[in-house]
């Protein structure tokens, strides 16, 4: 029975082809190994290329004072000091390079008067220091990654899902697959594995992320027997469409108040001068996204529920060169003239500081041989992420991720394949056409949606999160009968029922750790823990998969060494 | 009562199939993705769709809507007449593999014959803003391929193998007009590619989502680039005895 799929070997896979996953696999590439790259969509479709903002890098370009202690320092300041120390340090110092190289590669950026790469204001960062083009940066940079990796000899598996990992003897050994066209099966053979599968936020019903993004790659590792950490920290991002109700949550750049953007409520006034009289609209997203909650909270929202966002103020030429997309994006989708007036605007759920538990130098996983990157990766952001410093995260932490994997793989023996385990893992797959009832995917993900939506958002509380645990209860049991229509072949109600199982992972993960911190830090605000409490400054909550269950423990946040301890004394906000 | 609309979609594979009529609820803003999506959710879970970001920014959900090739997520069902069925059939030119999912893997192995970016040697990393301005056009393609789905090179005499397509003259435009690229595909674009091929009905660039004017800005260019190069020894004498003038002064 399991003659029925083809087998393929590398030295390392890497699951995801987005920024973070197409770097691995260049760095993996450079060290010699061979290299695949598994993707649920096609090639230079992943989440990165809506990136729209910039990446973030002390170059100083554009003001000469900037340097990697300053951006160290926003980066922990913006995760309220949950990140892992270590890794935001690597990122700071490193992202410059990761930016010149990839201009050596032949991304485009915008420029400065004396033609060197132009760089703009963002929330959290003290200075101007997003390279970008325009609002189109992550487009610019996965073709880049993309053209380079398919010359330089990376095998791409297309439309190809990975459903589980496998491993010998506690360590990583492989990977279970189908292809989505053909439903047929496909089992990769490697000694290390790059987890790169990017956030989770298709568990929400209001999010700017695509069908795709719906935790596999955590949900792969947590089974795997790798931690998560951080989970409970989920970036609404302050600025999703609102109207009309097809767009809702896609996402609208922070690049706009970058740019000089206001936001108003329905009376006029400029709100955030009650949250945050000094940034105002450049204060960091978990702010800003409260505030707008707030303000339509307590009744001064817009006719659709949001905030009005404007930039019409400055000229419309600037706008339509700065902000192209965004010109478009209101101009078809909702009959808005941004030059001309104001869009409306509320948060979204758009990304995921927690993910899989990693070292800082390596980006390996508590499992050996497997490895993580990019938004899939937990410790950067700590509890709440810079706009920009994804993109930076995806270069600097892919690059070292391929580099370590690459590493690995020359150091150990080819691992062996257990039957058993592929066995179990055709049967699951396949499970939902000998399903009999007429329970839906589609049904539970929306309901899941729901409960995502209104009981784990912005304002959480105990009995919501524990509303959410029962009712995700409901959802895994429903999901476990869900049957499918219809043959194999490009089949999407049969891939969905693959995607709820991550979902319902994640979500879980989410609502324990989230019940469990009994503060309000970053992204996490619990309205019966309004503060943040001091004792949660110095502990990550970690999730475990153990004996079928899901378990949550703590870890002591790595203690910073006094030279860093020093910078973000210096200059306290 | 909530206003409904008949979706007319392509049921079937490349052995064949059918078009089948579904009813969809329409809400104010709605695009024809949604209507797919609830067509999926409510009537067809096994109805096939590719599609990503629904923000017009990925690429993914092409399709001919009405007989006329679009993204389906910037496709707003208001614009269309909803009193008649709106029919959403796959991209033509490209082999059927279920409903409205194509083989677009053609598309993939012709990028691979363009070579990337290589900087000219030695230089320094000093642009300015209106060379990168002059190639922002070409670099905002998003591979829809809906320009090779109409293009009548590919649509209608099947010249895949001689013929790269719109959106490859694209790329090398984008390539070839980089600042500091230091290479020549002019080579290439005469003998693999098949510029010549292409005699400018500008169908490519009617259908462009980005409004790339695809056959004055990139394809035209490079004919004339190629003229230059194989064609026009003349010219390419006269152009680098001007060259030397200029650098002289």
């Amino acid at each position: 029975m399991t003659a029925n799929y083809e087998t393929r070997e590398h030295d390392v896979l890497i699951i995801g082809a987005g920024g973070a996953g197409l770097r691995a696999a260049l760095e993996a590439l450079a060290q010699g190994a061979s290299v695949g790259v598994v993707c649920k969509s096609l090639l230079g479709k992943a989440h990165t290329v809506m990136a729209e903002g910039g990446i973030a890098a002390a170059m100083a370009n554009v003001d000469p004072a900037d340097n990697w202690k300053t951006h160290f320092r926003d980066t922990m300041r913006g995760g309220k000091f949950l990140n892992n120390w270590r890794m935001a340090q690597l990122h700071a110092q490193e992202a410059p390079d990761r930016v010149r190289e990839l201009e050596q590669w032949g991304a485009l950026f915008d420029r400065t008067e004396d033609g060197a790469i132009l760089q703009r204001a963002f929330g959290g960062h003290t200075f101007k220091r997003l390279c970008h083009v325009g609002d189109r940066t992550g487009l610019e940079m996965i073709r880049t990654l993309q053209d380079r990796g398919v010359h330089q000899g990376i095998d791409v598996y297309m439309e190809c899902t990975v459903t589980r990992l496998l491993t010998d003897g506690g360590r990583v050994a492989g990977a279970f697959a189908y292809w989505r066209e053909t439903g047929r099966l496909i089992v990769f053979k490697a000694k290390s594995i790059v987890i790169a599968t990017g956030g989770i936020g298709k568990a929400w019903r209001v999010t700017s992320n695509s069908w795709e993004y719906t935790g596999d790659g955590m949900a792969l590792a947590c089974e795997a027997g790798a931690e998560l950490m951080d989970m409970e920290f989920v970036q609404f991002h302050p600025t999703g469409m609102v109207w009309p109700p097809g767009v809702q949550g896609i996402l609208v750049t922070e690049a706009v108040r970058g740019e000089g953007g206001i936001l108003r409520n329905k009376v006029g006034e400029r709100f955030m001068e009650r949250y945050d009289p000094k940034r105002m609209e450049l204060s960091t997203r978990d702010v800003v996204a409260r505030s707008i909650y707030t303000e339509v909270k307590e009744g001064r929202g817009t006719e659709h529920g949001g905030a009005y966002l404007d930039i019409s103020h400055k000229p419309a030429e600037y706008v339509k060169k700065k902000l192209p997309s965004m010109y478009h994006q209101f101009k078809e989708l909702a009959d808005v003239d941004i030059t001309k007036g104001p869009m409306e605007v509320g948060p979204t759920c758009h990304y995921m500081m927690g993910g899989v538990r990693v070292d800082a130098e390596t980006a390996q996983s508590t499992v050996p041989g497997l490895f993580a990157a990019g938004e899939a990766a937990a410790g950067l952001h700590g509890s709440n992420r810079l706009g920009g410093n994804s993109l930076s995260d995806l270069l600097v932490f892919g690059r070292r991720a391929g580099l370590a994997a690459a590493d690995h793989a020359k150091r150990v023996a080819a691992p062996s394949l257990d039957n058993a385990q592929i066995e179990q893992a055709e049967k699951e797959l396949l499970a939902p056409f000998s399903n009999t009832g007429t329970e839906s995917p589609y049904a539970v993900h929306r309901d899941l949606q729901e409960v995502m939506q209104n009981l784990v958002g912005i304002y959480r509380t105990q009995e919501d999160l524990k509303k959410a645990l029962l009712d995700l209860e409901k959802l895994k049991a429903r999901a476990a009968k869900a049957s499918v229509e219809g043959s194999r072949l490009f089949n999407p109600g049969w891939h969905l029922s693959y995607d709820l199982k991550s979902m319902l992972i994640v979500s879980e993960a989410v609502t324990l750790s989230a019940l469990a911190r009994t503060e309000s830090r970053g992204a996490h605000s619990r309205i019966d823990y309004p503060n943040a409490d001091p004792v949660w400054e110095k502990k990550n909550n970690i999730i475990v998969h153990e004996g079928g269950e899901m378990k949550r423990r703590e870890s002591p946040v790595p203690e910073m060494p006094p030279d860093l301890k020093q910078i973000l004394a210096e200059d306290k906000a | 009562m909530m206003k409904e609309a008949t979706l007319r979609v392509f049921r079937g594979d490349s052995k064949g199939g059918q078009t089948v009529d579904y009813r969809v609820p329409i809400a104010p803003g709605m695009v024809v993705l949604d209507a797919l999506h609830y067509i999926q959710g409510h009537l067809a879970p096994d109805l096939a769709v590719r599609w990503n970001c629904k923000a017009g920014k990925c690429g993914s959900c092409s399709a001919e809507v009405n007989g006329r090739p679009r993204l389906t997520c910037k496709t707003r069902m208001d614009d269309l007449p909803v009193d008649q069925p709106i029919t959403v059939l796959p991209m033509k030119s490209f082999p059927r593999i279920k409903d409205l999912v194509t083989d677009v893997s053609w598309n993939y192995r012709v990028n691979r014959k363009i070579p990337a970016f290589e900087p000219r040697p030695g230089v320094e990393w000093k642009i300015s803003q209106l060379d990168v301005d002059r190639v922002q056009e070409f670099r905002k393609c998003i591979e829809c391929f809906l320009c090779q789905n109409v293009c009548h090179v590919l649509r209608e005499h099947d010249k895949m193998e001689q013929f790269a397509g719109p959106r490859f003259f694209v790329r090398i435009a984008g390539l070839e007009m980089h600042p500091l690229d230091g290479r020549d595909r002019a080579g290439l674009l005469k003998d693999q590619l098949g510029i010549g091929f292409c005699n400018i009905t500008k169908c490519c660039t009617e259908v462009c989502p980005e409004e790339i004017r695809i056959t004055d800005n990139a394809i035209i260019p490079l004919k004339e680039r190629v003229v230059d190069e194989f064609y026009d020894p003349l010219t390419m004498l006269f152009r680098k005895f001007r060259g030397d003038k200029v650098q002289s002064v």
